[in-house]
């Protein structure tokens, strides 16, 4: 019985995404690009994705541009109130490794300098289908980490 | 077991409500898709919505939250049996407020201000729409003399040949209580406004899911009193009460919402105004 229950869980998981857009440091291409993804041409709520604007309900960062000193507070504020299981994509050059801005002074880099990075999208700035296709290969990974989260739950019982 | 046909029915409604209710809200988000030109989800949607948001992790920001969401709930559910046991109509309608106040009181129990804002427009909200529905309960007690949800279905006539105008005013009602378009400013369906998700902003996981679970229970129950004012034959009330579901989805797709002072004003005076108009003829009837 149990066993249903985590099946219907898990294929849920991967058939309703919610996502929070986080524009880091980003020319606004990428953002562009990322809003283009809800309009009627593209339509991503065909696949369940909704842009929630709200970290506490979301499943899915999304984040565009590279990090540096100013935001990299707010953008693991955000990370943090994201309940687990939680995916983060990175939309863009800038995000994927710092792009051209990559060792400047003032930059820190890419998103995975801060956070754990699930998928690149890759792209100056990418194109809507593959935006769409990195936020459904990192939706791909949920289960591994939903698996990882009651282990890790686990673990601090035995600890406590 | 001489409540064994109660308690079958009551499982029943228990069970049956929120497929019924989740559909409904699938099959909403799907036209909404189709009026503005796109795909949509499936139809399934709100329940894959549901049972990824039960698999979440548990975040509760005070030890209070989960009480409140769970009186939320439990409330809905106990003016839905109030409504399939034919019990009083009145008791409903308070029992439904206590059930709208428990979110509010959860929403004002953390400290974000846009739960906060959210919850005191939800209130402005209630304000606005309590009067009408007291007024349907009055307007029904006028005509069948009881408050009974019983006496309606015994009654020669059906409600509506003598509440016409409360039975605008009440699906007046209905876009608020749904919380569509225009009158969403309490949470709006889209996040990134300027009250992120009001007064659900600060639930999550399994508490969303409650929540969701609750509004599924709550339009059942609001469809059926839609119903009540046709409850003869029984299928035109159904009818009728899917043909305002209907409307309220149109009306939230062509409408951008309203500032709460432009509600109020709107409210008290056509909503008010239509259902006090139909209680004074009643009485001239008399």
């Amino acid at each position: 019985m149990g066993n249903i229950f985590q099946n219907i869980i898990s294929k849920s998981r991967k058939k309703s995404p919610w996502i929070v857009h986080f524009d880091c440091n980003s020319c606004n291409g990428c953002d562009i690009e990322t809003l283009a993804c809800l309009t009627p041409l593209y339509d991503v709520e065909r696949f369940g994705i909704v842009n929630v604007g709200n970290p506490k309900h979301a499943d899915v960062l999304v984040v565009t541009g590279s990090v540096n000193h100013r935001n990299v507070r707010v953008l693991k504020n955000i990370y943090n109130q994201i309940p687990e299981p939680k995916a983060v994509v990175a939309v863009g050059a800038c995000a994927c490794s710092g792009g051209v801005f990559k060792e400047c002074y003032n930059v820190l880099g890419g998103i995975d300098q801060v956070l754990p990075v699930d998928a690149y999208v890759p792209g100056c700035c990418p194109r809507p289908e593959a935006i769409i296709d990195g936020i459904v290969m990192a939706v791909g990974k949920m289960d591994e980490k939903a698996a990882k989260m009651k282990e890790s739950r686990s673990l601090e019982a035995v600890n406590d | 077991m001489k409540y064994l046909p109660e308690i079958i029915t009551a499982l029943i409604t228990i069970i049956a409500a929120p497929l019924i209710g989740g559909l409904l809200t699938g099959i909403d988000r799907k036209l909404t898709a189709r009026m503005q030109n796109r795909i949509g989800p499936p139809v399934l949607q709100p329940f894959y919505d549901f049972f990824k948001l039960l698999g979440k992790e548990k975040i509760t920001l005070n030890q209070t939250q989960m009480v409140y969401v769970l009186c939320y709930l439990l409330f809905a559910i106990m003016a839905l049996m109030m409504l399939v046991f034919k019990q009083d109509l009145l008791m409903l309608v308070f029992v439904l407020t206590f059930s709208n106040l428990s979110l509010v009181i959860g929403a004002m129990s953390v400290r974000s201000p846009f739960s906060k804002i959210g919850a005191q427009r939800e209130i402005i909200q209630m304000v606005a729409y309590e009067p009408v529905i007291l007024m349907m309960t009055v307007g029904i007690y006028l005509t069948t003399k009881s408050f009974m949800i019983e006496s309606i279905f015994q009654y020669a006539q059906p409600m509506i040949a003598n509440l016409p105008l409360v039975f605008l005013a009440f699906v007046f009602v209905l876009t608020i209580k749904l919380k569509k378009s225009p009158f969403d400013f309490s949470t709006s369906h889209h996040g990134h406004q300027e009250l992120v998700k009001g007064i659900t902003t600060e639930f999550s996981g399994p508490q969303l899911a409650l929540i969701e679970l609750t509004d599924w229970y709550d339009l059942v129950l609001l469809l059926g009193m839609i119903s009540l004012f046709f409850a003869k034959p029984f299928w035109v009330g159904i009818l009728i009460a899917l043909a305002s579901y209907f409307l309220e989805i149109v009306i939230d797709n062509i409408s951008a919402r309203v500032t709460w002072r432009w509600m109020l004003k709107i409210v008290w005076l056509f909503g008010i105004g239509a259902a006090l108009t139909n209680i004074i003829w009643l009485y001239a009837k008399l």
